[in-house]
């Protein structure tokens, strides 16, 4: 699977919009599935950009986050790599826990598992890559193992 | 994104066009947080014309319901579309708000 598009971003959450944009109209324009991809793949996109830059980068204006697309065979794959440290995501409390609801932050992670097929870090926990299988199902229907 | 603020009686009514998202939710709670310190309590936000929200935007919702809570006040949402709606479903913060289907049945039961 080769690399369709590769951008370069700026830690600016500012920018995250734009950069989704840009690659949900490459996406659309080559797939067709433009519900499961506006929904599901934009999101997790987006929440991706989020904490690389919130969390990873620590909002580092100086440091870059880099976004790989590709797309082949009905199957859309997004990796996200920052200059973190890098963190452990087994150890990101369920946000959908009664004593975990009213916490601001957190959702994140959740959001991606929840409407990608595939969520998987590094060893190091500061890349990682979202799968979208285009015809696994409706819009909504993710479901990534935690 | 934007907004546009209006009063109802005792009641503030927020409407947001675009999407809340990581980039812009400062904007959308600094305005609520003003009229919280003016002394306004009631709150409907309207997403009528709302694409999504993301989790950052859900944590500011989070974070000033619970704001105006402890002013004795509430935060009502109104018009989620069906995407917007699932997302409060999957997060379960369906559980934490009062959501209405538009803003008039917000402001009707206020």
């Amino acid at each position: 699977m080769g690399r369709d598009l590769v951008l370069e971003l700026p830690t600016d959450v500012h920018s995250i919009e734009r950069a989704v944009d840009l690659v949900m109209n490459r996406c659309l324009s080559r797939a067709g599935h433009a519900r499961r991809l506006d929904l599901n793949f934009r999101v997790g996109l987006t929440e991706a950009l989020s904490n690389a830059m919130l969390y990873g980068n620590a909002d580092d204006p100086s440091k870059s986050v880099v976004v790989e697309i590709s797309h082949e065979a009905g199957v859309i794959r997004a990796t996200v790599r920052d200059h973190g440290s890098g963190f452990d995501p087994s150890t990101v409390p369920d946000p959908t826990r009664p004593e975990n609801l009213a916490r601001p932050c957190g959702r994140g992670l959740f959001l991606m598992r929840q409407l990608l097929d595939e969520v998987w870090f590094n060893d190091r926990g500061n890349e990682v890559t979202l799968v979208l299988r285009l015809d696994a199902g409706g819009p909504f229907e993710g479901g990534a193992e935690a | 994104m934007s907004f546009q603020v209006s009063k109802s009686g005792e009641i503030s009514l927020i409407e947001v066009e675009g999407q809340l998202i990581v980039g812009n939710r400062q904007e959308l709670k600094q305005q609520v947080l003003e009229q919280l310190e003016g002394g306004d309590r009631k709150f409907v936000i309207d997403f009528a014309n709302t694409g999504y929200i993301d989790s950052s935007g859900l944590g500011v919702l989070v974070s000033l319901s619970k704001k105006i809570r402890e002013q004795g006040g509430e935060l009502r949402l109104s018009s989620l579309n069906e995407d917007l709606r699932t997302l409060f479903e999957l997060t379960k913060l369906d559980t934490l708000f009062r959501i209405t289907d538009d803003k008039v049945e917000a402001l009707e039961g206020f």
